[in-house]
């Protein structure tokens, strides 16, 4: 177990691409770090400088206290679960996860008490003799996860583990390994392109975008004062509205919709706003309110994610599924909920912000990302 | 003899060469993995099969059906009839001196060329695949070393050894070795294994090549994590996942050795004095067609057949059983 600082890491390849640029993280021993970001955004680069099987153009990785920029792979004291397993395809279940210790010299008695405990903990003991052809997706999962377990490495790196699985045994799996992880206390960096295992699984989150650093920050912080437009729209599910808005006075005009607050005095004259759908609501009676068209509805269930338009312009609002519902819904929202952007730079309005006050828990790190 | 298309017609093209091999397979494929085609009527997969059955029935069966018979034969060289000899044929060439030899040559020139081919072909293939990952232009120029027809690649080699103008007599010279192929026993036999073995490296290659090349890339990652010696992640991970291909190879290269190399040893020793080493199907056609004893060499092909079929069986019993297969 140990501390990770990633210092200033870049990854440019030859021909001058630039994948990473200039990433520092530093992660506490027994973190749960997630590196969150749509494909491309140069995460799994980042984690596979980590692991060694990139080469670190620039800048300095250190676990624990030793710089491993050089240092082979197999040497880092890491364990790596990749996205589509990796097992070894001609090794028994007991030999996939025995192979790393063996490899070391570990004590034949030693290596059998560890795999039969991380058989143990992940429910794979009747398996041991298999091989992975005869094991199941999530079967397969949980021999790559033993195969990390059972090094009991400083970190474990997670390269997407829970893309190859079903929807419904990614939510098993994940809730698996967050409890697992937890459990061991290990530090892990968890690399995905889902905004929900991002959310649920990280202790702090990591957004990444073009190979750079957009936010980090805890999953709530993160989705509650989100840094920029990128953020706003990468995290949270459905995606937060972004609509471009013009300010005159204390009149935001959305088109030909308009809303009224006496707190919006500081903010640019051009901006976007950002509304989270369940921060919509419908509005009664008196009520400023802007007016939507219902193109279609979604049943969540709890919810229904009502998508429409306004003033031609895309919405969408999680109600209720008590409200009934009509061609046109007046919607209103609380002016403290809104999210200002600025429209050139799609930063957050952090100013304008405090200024209106009434956001919940602003990190200290978000603060410090803003400037 | 290298090719041999797929029977089955439940294995839809089979992607690399070891599919080939997995319909022998004692033990049945994986039931979840086995792809059933649905034939509307149960003639049609025979029909299918018609065309190749009857290429082997033409090309395999009726010349075995006929050197069988014409093994327990005296046979007139001018056609003027047959006498029944029963296995006197075989007891004659089993009881030679002369064949004897030829057969130890023949073993010994086998395992060596098989040997020699494979090991190369494995090295080179090796070496080529930590360079040409995902450089496609260079994986091209590689392959193009498998176009050179092997009639041409075998005439290349042995013009190496040509006693007056190749190059490599010419270096052995240097270290005071006066080599004389076709005329010393040891030279000839030297330069009939670098010939076969230098023809048979590029089919090698190129399947060892991309049976590397199927080896997926984070499995490599994964046992660059587990695994600090590069020798021993190939020993225990890239070499068992090759074993498919080098099983197929080896298979192939076996009967190489012993057949398709008729084409080095007869323009090495052809109209050469006799005390030049010739493997076992040499010695068939020498007999057969030059000696025209065609009953004696009716026997020894039936007993190289014998050979084969032995080796064979051995192969798939005690080799393939540790071949891992994914």
């Amino acid at each position: 177990m140990a501390a990770i600082n990633i210092t200033n890491v870049s990854k440019i390849y030859a021909g001058g691409v630039e994948a990473v640029k200039s990433v520092s993280i530093d992660i506490a021993d027994g973190e749960f770090i997630v590196l969150g970001g749509p494909s491309g955004c140069g995460k799994s680069t980042l984690l596979r400088m980590v692991a060694g099987l990139e080469a670190i153009s620039q800048g300095t990785v250190e676990i624990g206290d030793r710089v491993i920029n050089d240092v082979e792979p197999a040497e880092r004291d890491i364990a790596m679960v990749f996205q589509n397993y990796a097992l070894y395809p001609h090794m028994t279940v007991y030999n996939n996860l025995a192979y790393g210790l063996k490899n070391r010299g570990t004590p034949k008695a030693e290596i059998d008490a560890r795999v039969a405990e991380a058989a143990r903990m992940l429910e794979i003991e009747q398996y041991l003799t298999r091989k992975p052809r005869a094991l199941s997706g999530g079967q397969r999962q949980r021999v790559a996860m033993g195969r990390a377990i059972v090094r009991k490495p400083a970190a474990f790196l997670f390269d997407e583990p829970l893309s190859n699985l079903d929807a419904k045994l990614r939510v098993t799996m994940r809730g698996e390994i967050k409890q697992l992880q937890k459990r061991l206390g290990t530090t892990s960096l968890y690399v995905t392109h889902d905004q929900l295992e991002a959310m649920t699984l990280a202790d702090r989150l990591v957004v990444l975008n073009g190979g750079r650093i957009e936010q980090i920050g805890r999953p709530l912080d993160v989705y509650h004062t989100p840094a920029s437009t990128f953020v706003a729209s990468f995290i949270g599910s459905p995606a937060m509205n972004l609509l471009r808005a013009t300010r005159e006075g204390g009149r935001l005009h959305f088109g030909s919709q308009v809303l009224e607050s006496d707190r919006l005095s500081a903010l640019p004259t051009e901006l976007t706003i950002g509304i989270r759908a369940e921060d919509l609501r419908v509005a009664r009676a008196g009520e400023q309110s802007l007016a939507m068209k219902v193109d279609y509805i979604e049943e969540l269930g709890a919810q229904r994610l009502v998508h429409g338009r306004l003033d031609g312009k895309k919405l969408t609002a999680a109600l209720s599924p008590e409200i009934e519902l009509s061609d046109t819904i007046a919607l209103t929202i609380a002016p403290s909920r809104l999210h200002f952007f600025d429209v050139t730079t799609g930063k957050r309005l952090a100013k304008a912000l405090d200024g209106l006050g009434g956001r919940r828990e602003v990190a200290s790190t978000l603060e410090a990302a803003i400037g | 003899m290298t090719h041999a298309p797929s029977l089955s017609p439940t294995s839809p093209a089979p992607a690399s060469a070891t599919g080939f091999f997995r319909r022998f397979r004692s033990t049945p494929a994986e039931p979840a993995s086995a792809k059933r085609v649905q034939f509307s009527s149960p003639f049609l997969p025979y029909l299918f099969l018609a065309p190749q059955m009857a290429i082997i029935f033409i090309f395999f069966y009726c010349p075995s059906v006929q050197a069988i018979r014409s093994s327990f034969y005296l046979e007139d060289p001018f056609g003027f009839g047959s006498s029944f000899v029963g296995l006197a044929n075989y007891t004659d060439v089993l009881k030679s001196t002369e064949y004897l030899g030829i057969a130890r040559f023949t073993a010994v020139f086998t395992a060596l060329v098989t040997f020699f081919s494979l090991s190369i072909g494995l090295l080179l293939a090796v070496k080529a695949d930590g360079v040409i990952r995902g450089n496609a232009a260079y994986k091209t120029l590689l392959i193009w070393v498998y176009a050179i027809a092997p009639p041409v690649a075998g005439l290349m080699g042995m013009m190496m050894f040509d006693q007056h103008i190749g190059p490599l007599v010419k270096f052995a010279g240097l270290f005071g070795w006066e080599m004389k192929v076709g005329l010393n026993y040891n030279d000839t036999a030297f330069a009939m294994i670098v010939v076969s073995v230098w023809k048979q490296i590029p089919y090698n290659f190129i399947f060892f090549l991309s049976g590397l090349q199927g080896i997926p890339v984070s499995v490599r990652e994964a046992a660059l994590m587990d695994c600090r010696s590069g020798f021993r992640r190939f020993r225990t991970v890239i070499l068992p996942l090759l074993a498919p291909t080098a099983f197929f190879l080896l298979i192939i290269n076996t009967t190489y050795a012993l057949f398709d190399t008729f084409g080095v040893i007869d323009v090495m020793v052809k109209d050469k004095a006799a005390n030049n080493p010739i493997t076992l199907v040499y010695k068939v056609y020498m007999d057969g067609f030059r000696g025209n004893d065609l009953g004696g060499s009716s026997a020894q092909s039936v007993i190289l057949m014998i050979i084969v079929f032995v080796l064979t069986i051995f192969q798939f019993r005690f080799i393939e059983r540790r071949v891992h297969y994914n």
